[in-house]
């Protein structure tokens, strides 16, 4: 055991490397260290498989006999909420690792390296973003099976995808500083599915928002996953010609809304995320 | 100016719905080059405090630190690349294998790919740790874990190292395995701070100790200077009948250099002694006339204990009397341990 520190090949950092090829590779290191995890830890990805597939067949076989939507099958209605509440229950992955991680101390490891500040939560949200991905391929071919259609272009089916994944990828960087702020892996898993849980349903996610009632309507109205849903079904063509329009600007408007609720998230909990960072340490 | 130097650094956190925490409350530190300095003290002393402050982790509402002649809380980014830190919970993700966990922080240094692939290897094989290079950490020992974080503080050539006690909760064999490490690494020369709440260790591995109780350094020497500030040999002596203890004590007081010290139950008094076996030989012989009768005594020289005790505050608080005297010989002791005393004294004054 000799030479631990003044033998061998190691040395300092490669000099001429700019800030920000430091913050790319630094990005892709800890996206690196999510994607092994997925791979290791089978249930994340069996869970994130096999629960939008039970979700697409539970709600397109109970529902489709009792529901019944003018101009449309329940079955094309329904795929935009699923892939909606989906997308949404799978940034909050990154709440409950940040939690973890800082509660492993790991997190002051990363802190104590001269690595780009940003980097935990990009390598963090890109690994949701990943699960993400795979959950909306999985539902899309469920659902095509069972009788889905895509009744748009190819390239209105891309953006409805891109959004959804990119309102999550958004929520993501929410849930970050969520699970940074509360510090218990627990804490956050159960406040999230308290607050995901009605926010998905008491949406037009698996109802048309007019059949609720009032206040629950008006709540719907609102909802921005009530917008989610309404601008991917407007993407995937899966809105039947002649359905009401809601009065309401982000119904009407829902792919503005969403792309403005994006952005708002992102230049809000980006920046805030990366400086709750810069000041956490375990305990 | 020394390697490392911290000076007047002050911490308060505040617990929701509870009174404030001094961590840190005006810690002075110096780290010459080359050299091993244990940081000692009990449990929330502000040991692990230190050790963020010193590696960027957490600022300090007040004081100054310098490693290497770089302002650490001005510029952490420039503190970062020169330091390695190995902390009380191995921080290591358990679902990377050893080498990847390695790996990770080469890349994180920015060392390159193939460079921290070499790197991470030869640590594997420098630290024993061939058996976790290619499993996840998940099913290994808290000792296999805590060696492959402190390679990972050594993935790049670290002018100080920082150990923020590197063997609490491992077994016998996995702290005297980690002795070893720290021992081969300090023979390198490698500056290095440690913690330790183990006087042993403190004694082992370190050229310099610094006792810190209640958020600042209330002592500072090697462990034969600590040992030789709270004086000479002393008598101990252990009745079998605690009714006895009121005459004991008075015996004691009588040829002893100072007040005895008793433990709870009575039965288990010490006394410092000039001459200790003259001392335990009248002692003897006095109890012997009174009836006093003894399961054991005997003679034995200040250990590390003695000046941990006396200097945290939990024998001291039982004779103030002798901690003055007691805190000359030894030279180097800080000054204002008497302050601190008069001033937690007062505090429970103000309390009650």
């Amino acid at each position: 055991m000799t030479a631990m520190l003044h033998g061998g090949t190691y040395g300092t950092a490669r000099p001429g490397a700019s800030a920000f090829s430091h913050w790319l590779s630094d990005g892709w290191i800890t996206t690196r260290r999510n994607l092994i995890k997925i791979k290791r830890v089978p249930d994340i990805l069996v869970f994130t498989t096999l629960q939008p597939i039970m979700f697409v067949l539970l709600f397109t076989y109970i529902y489709s006999g009792v529901i019944n939507i003018p101009g449309s099958s329940y079955k094309e209605f329904i795929m935009a909420g699923i892939f909606a509440q989906t997308v949404v229950f799978g940034s909050t992955y990154s709440g409950s690792a940040m939690a973890q991680d800082l509660k492993d101390g790991i997190i002051d490891r990363f802190r104590s390296l001269p690595m780009s500040p940003s980097a935990v939560l990009v390598g963090r949200t890109n690994g949701d973003l990943l699960i993400n991905v795979i959950s909306m391929i999985v539902m899309m071919m469920t659902g095509l099976i069972v009788g889905w259609r895509v009744r748009s272009s190819f390239l209105e089916a891309v953006a409805a995808v891109g959004l959804l994944l990119l309102f999550a990828y958004a929520l993501s960087w929410v849930m970050a500083f969520l699970g940074m702020l509360v510090r218990s892996p627990e804490v956050i898993n159960n406040v999230s599915f308290l607050v995901l849980f009605p926010l998905t349903f008491i949406s037009n996610a698996f109802v048309p928002s007019e059949t609720l009632p009032t206040p629950l309507r008006i709540f719907a109205e609102y909802n921005p996953v009530t917008a989610l849903v309404q601008a991917a079904r407007q993407l995937f063509g899966n809105i039947p010609p002649g359905s009401p329009v809601s009065d309401v600007w982000t119904q009407r408007y829902p792919i503005i809304t969403v792309l403005i609720g994006i952005v708002v998230m992102l230049m809000i909990f980006v920046p805030l995320s990366v400086r709750k960072f810069k000041q956490i340490s375990t305990r | 100016m020394a390697f490392i130097e911290a000076s007047g650094l002050t911490k308060t956190y505040t617990p929701r719905g509870a009174k404030p925490v001094h961590a840190l409350d005006g810690l002075d530190l110096a780290v010459p080059q080359g050299t091993v300095t244990a940081l000692l003290g009990p449990n929330g002393a502000g040991k692990t405090t230190t050790v963020k402050v010193l590696t960027t982790l957490i600022r300090p509402e007040a004081g100054t630190a310098v490693i290497d002649g770089i302002d650490v809380i001005r510029h952490p980014e420039r503190i970062r690349p020169i330091i390695g830190v190995s902390g009380q919970y191995a921080a290591v993700d358990e679902n990377l294998t050893g080498f990847e966990n390695l790996d990770m922080v080469g890349r994180l240094y920015h060392l390159g790919a193939s460079a921290s692939r070499m790197r991470a290897r030869e640590l594997i094989g420098l630290f024993g740790l061939t058996e976790a290079a290619n499993r996840p950490v998940k099913g290994f020992s808290g000792g296999m874990r805590r060696r492959i974080d402190l390679a990972g503080a050594l993935v790049t050539r670290p002018k100080v190292l920082f150990l923020d006690e590197p063997t609490t909760g491992l077994d016998p064999q996995g702290r005297l395995d980690m002795w070893d490490i720290i021992t081969t690494l300090v023979g390198e020369g490698t500056t290095v701070l440690l913690t330790t709440q183990y006087l042993e260790e403190a004694d082992r591995l370190a050229d310099s100790i610094s006792v810190i109780d209640e958020g600042s350094v209330i002592a500072q020497g090697t462990a034969d200077e600590l040992k030789a500030s709270i004086g000479g040999q002393r008598v101990e002596i252990n009745l079998v009948s605690s009714d006895d203890s009121i005459a004991a004590q008075e015996i004691l007081t009588r040829f002893g250099s100072a007040e005895p010290t008793v433990s709870g139950d009575g039965r288990e008094l010490t006394v410092k002694a000039a001459d200790a076996p003259d001392a335990l030989q009248r002692i003897l012989a006095e109890f012997g006339e009174r009836g006093i009768h003894l399961y054991d005594a005997g003679m034995r020289r200040p250990t590390l204990d003695d000046v941990f005790l006396r200097l945290t505050g939990h024998v001291a608080e039982e004779e103030p009397a002798e901690e003055e005297s007691a805190a000359e010989p030894g030279g180097k002791k800080s000054g204002d341990k008497r302050d601190k005393r008069d001033r937690r004294e007062k505090a429970e004054r103000k309390a009650s």
